[in-house]
């Protein structure tokens, strides 16, 4: 991300120390994970302590501090895609990966996470692969699945 | 637009809106709720308007995009007007024939219609499906008639008539006893009345004072409020509006989940609309009362939902919960009078001072009044959102409304109140869905979620499914929480994986009651709640895990084996060949066999075996039986003839 794009989200939003969470978020919308610089940045605008910056980029779920693989897996383990399986998938797909959730792979193809609910549980057990969701999952579709992603 | 003078205007406005739309004109009703997305819905809506465009429809059939209608598992769901009729997971490919058919030729396409599992029957009303006659939906039946876009769509069915009534008609005090005597509870999980936080908010010292809707839904398997936030915002800001009023605030904040992107769309172009109409800002209506509203997002923290934690996370700090001697309606968002509700507290708000507190009492319980919204899902056949007044069992949520279990399973739990709440088993199905029956079961009401369980799901794999999450969302700051969901987590791990031992079950009994009375907030004291209801109605399940190393539901991966019965295998090849690890051996006529070192357990062969062999079967608490020696692997393959 370019200076003069971060100084525009930062300044969107008046720059007020109470918008701290909102200029991250748009950060991590636009570049997919907070470069420490636009972290320094948003610190120095905000005149809040670099410390409480991190803190923040640490603690919440939506703020990577590392780069993200080109495709995002997400595996939806809420208790409806539990019951129905979802253990067993995320397994298949951590041996299909490589992978564990939170991890990157090595040569930035995908990236893997766990989420607690997509609300489709009409679905479950449900995975999404850059926002495409896919239904009724059995661990064996998986393979068939991912392989369309270069 | 014009801003919008006095109550009048806004009558004249919505005359005029209603006088432009004739009843009789076809429109097409598309759910595109989050759910209905996930199964092609925008596809469904692109090749409607190619269709509509195509057939040269445009200027004689309307098409209306609206919020989640609740049956999820039959989606996308489509509704067609004015007969009413209702059509169910449509896929674009139906398209043609519905304008076509339907609309050009006023017939009805059976195929497309819900068709009842019991009788067989098709169906062709909405109101006429099990799923939705029985359920009684107040708050979540306008979804379906309204665009979430179009402010007018809302007023045309008698949207912002509560807030009106409220601002000329009655003084704050009256709107407060209003809410008051409708004993409305709070609809987030804990059930404190809503109209006591708002007094007491109301009396609290300063001028300056907020009103927050806690949109920061993060029970795993609960969505009623996003499809309450997504289907129908301006009725969450009108309630939130009359509070203000109530209250004496004149800010008021939506935090919402940034995991929500069609909520906080749909919100955000709400409170735009609101404030061009002159239903935010200042002076509205005329009424010398001035309210504004900003959304708020958050980043995906599930402890973020706790009160003094949102509260924090609103001034731009992690949201981390805070003691709170001091409640929050007096010191909440920068140490000046909060309050705080669920969106479905909201939104009853303005159904209260639409039709009194009387009419809102005369539905329920005695504790518990109006209704009540569930994500009814798991092991159940009609997933979705379903809206019953409060009274109803348990018992008729699931079998009545929901259809039973799939697979001809047994029912075994039904579990609510999400990581709060408990497991209740068959001999509890007739709980009624009230708040303190509910916690005096052991479960509680919590934000909505209802997920239903069956036979092959383990009731201690739930209890430590629950604190996994708990752990990952604990915040950190107290000790009981941080460190006794952990090593409360650490037991269960070891009993599902055949490693508890004697005095596990004590001990974890003894955790829960530390974290029960010394974590800081409520997401560490009700933390144990999954483990204790488990334990207090399925004591045999842990201890056929601990004493038999066995998994009674055939669920815990490390206590299974999958073993082909050499009896019943036909040689098939299936199993074999979707093996992922190549784990099967056998070859044409000879009977395939596991080898249990190599076996990942992924279930995939049990899956594949065709039915009408069933040859895979789970052990679990017994030795596998060895494998077939050579010698008898070889099988006379049965001709088709006999078959």
């Amino acid at each position: 991300m370019d200076d003069s794009r971060l100084e525009q989200i930062i300044d969107t939003h008046q720059s007020t120390a109470d918008s701290l969470i909102q200029i991250l978020l748009d950060i991590q919308a636009e570049n997919r994970w907070l470069p420490k610089e636009a972290l320094e940045r948003v610190s120095e605008k905000l005149q809040v302590p670099l410390s409480r910056v991190q803190h923040a980029a640490t603690f919440y779920k939506a703020f990577s501090v590392v780069p993200k693989g080109r495709h995002e897996i997400h595996v939806c383990m809420g208790t409806a895609c539990h019951v129905r399986g979802a253990p067993r998938l995320l397994d298949s797909i951590q041996d299909l990966v490589g992978i564990k959730p939170g991890e990157t792979d090595s040569e930035l193809k995908f990236s893997l996470e766990t989420v607690n609910c997509l609300g489709c549980c009409a679905l479950g057990p449900v995975i999404e692969v850059d926002g495409t969701y896919h239904g009724k999952m059995v661990p064996a579709q998986t393979g068939e699945i991912l392989k369309n992603y270069e | 637009m014009t801003r919008i003078q006095s109550p009048a205007a806004l009558e004249e406005i919505r005359k005029d809106i209603l006088a432009h739309r004739d009843p009789q004109k076809p429109c097409i009703i598309l759910c595109s709720g989050s759910a209905c997305l996930a199964s092609r819905s925008k596809e469904v809506a692109e090749s409607l308007e190619a269709e509509i465009e195509k057939q040269g429809l445009t200027a004689a059939v309307d098409i209306k995009k609206t919020g989640c209608h609740g049956f999820c598992e039959r989606g996308p769901i489509m509704i067609i007007l004015p007969e009413d009729i209702c059509y169910v997971q449509i896929v674009p490919e139906d398209i043609p024939e519905i304008i076509s058919r339907t609309i050009k030729e006023k017939q009805v396409i059976e195929r497309l219609l819900y068709t009842d599992p019991a009788t067989g029957e098709k169906i062709t009303y909405e109101s006429d499906i099990p799923f939705y006659k029985h359920q009684e939906r107040l708050v979540f039946g306008a979804n379906r008639r309204i665009d979430p876009k179009n402010i007018e769509d809302y007023l045309a069915i008698g949207g912002y008539s509560a807030l009106p009534k409220a601002l000329s008609q009655m003084t704050p005090e009256q709107v407060l006893g209003e809410v008051k005597k409708a004993n409305l509870r709070g609809r987030g999980g804990g059930g404190f009345p809503a109209g006591r936080k708002w007094e007491e908010c109301r009396n609290a010292p300063g001028d300056i004072k907020y009103v927050i809707v806690n949109a920061d839904e993060g029970d795993p398997g609960a969505y009623k409020d996003r499809s309450l936030l997504e289907g129908n915002p301006h009725l969450i800001l009108e309630g939130l509006m009359i509070g203000g009023y109530a209250i004496g605030a004149h800010q008021g904040y939506i935090y919402v989940r940034q995991e929500y992107p069609l909520a906080v769309d749909n919100v955000t172009i709400a409170i735009k609309q609101a404030e061009q109409y002159g239903l935010l800002g200042n002076n509205i209506l005329g009424s010398g009362f001035d309210f504004t509203v900003k959304v708020h997002k958050g980043a995906g923290a599930f402890v973020s939902g706790e009160s003094s934690a949102l509260m924090t996370a609103l001034e731009g700090r992690v949201g981390e919960p805070r003691p709170k001697y001091i409640h929050t309606a007096i010191k909440g968002v920068w140490d000046r009078p909060s309050d705080l509700n669920n969106v479905e507290t909201w939104a009853n708000v303005p159904l209260i001072i639409n039709n009194g507190a009387d009419w809102f009492t005369g539905m329920g319980t005695e504790g518990s009044k109006g209704t009540k919204i569930f994500s009814l899902v798991g092991k159940i056949n009609n997933t979705g959102l379903v809206e019953v007044p409060m009274g109803v069992t348990l018992r008729d949520i699931i079998f009545t409304i929901g259809g039973g279990i799939p697979k001809e399973k047994k029912f075994k739990a039904v579990q609510t109140g999400g990581p709060s709440g408990g497991c209740l088993p068959e001999e509890r199905l007739d709980t009624q869905v009230d708040f303190d029956e509910l916690t005096n079961a052991g479960s509680m009401m919590g934000s909505g979620g209802m997920i239903i369980m069956d036979e092959d799901t383990c009731m201690v794999d739930v209890a430590r499914y629950f604190l996994e999450f708990l752990t990952g969302e604990s915040c950190g700051k107290c000790v009981p929480c941080r460190e006794g969901i952990r090593q409360m987590l650490k037991i269960l791990t070891n009993i599902t994986r055949g490693k508890g031992k004697e005095g596990d079950i004590e001990l974890l009994e003894e955790m829960a009651e530390v974290l029960k009375t010394a974590a800081l907030c409520a997401l560490g004291r009700t933390a144990p709640n999954p483990v204790l209801s488990t334990i207090h109605y399925f004591k045999d399940e842990y201890e056929a895990h601990i004493r038999e190393k066995k998994c009674p539901a055939y669920s815990c991966k490390e206590l299974i084996a999958y073993y082909i019965d050499p009896e019943k295998c036909q040689a098939c090849m299936l199993c074999a060949k979707k093996c992922p690890v190549d784990a099967i051996s056998g070859g044409k006529n000879l009977i395939h066999i596991i080898d249990q070192e190599t076996c990942t357990k992924c279930e995939t062969c049990y899956d594949a075996c065709p039915p009408r062999f069933k040859a895979i079967r789970k052990i679990s608490g017994e030795p596998v039986p060895p494998p077939v020696p050579e010698e008898a692997r070889t099988i006379t393959r049965r001709s088709k003839k006999d078959e």
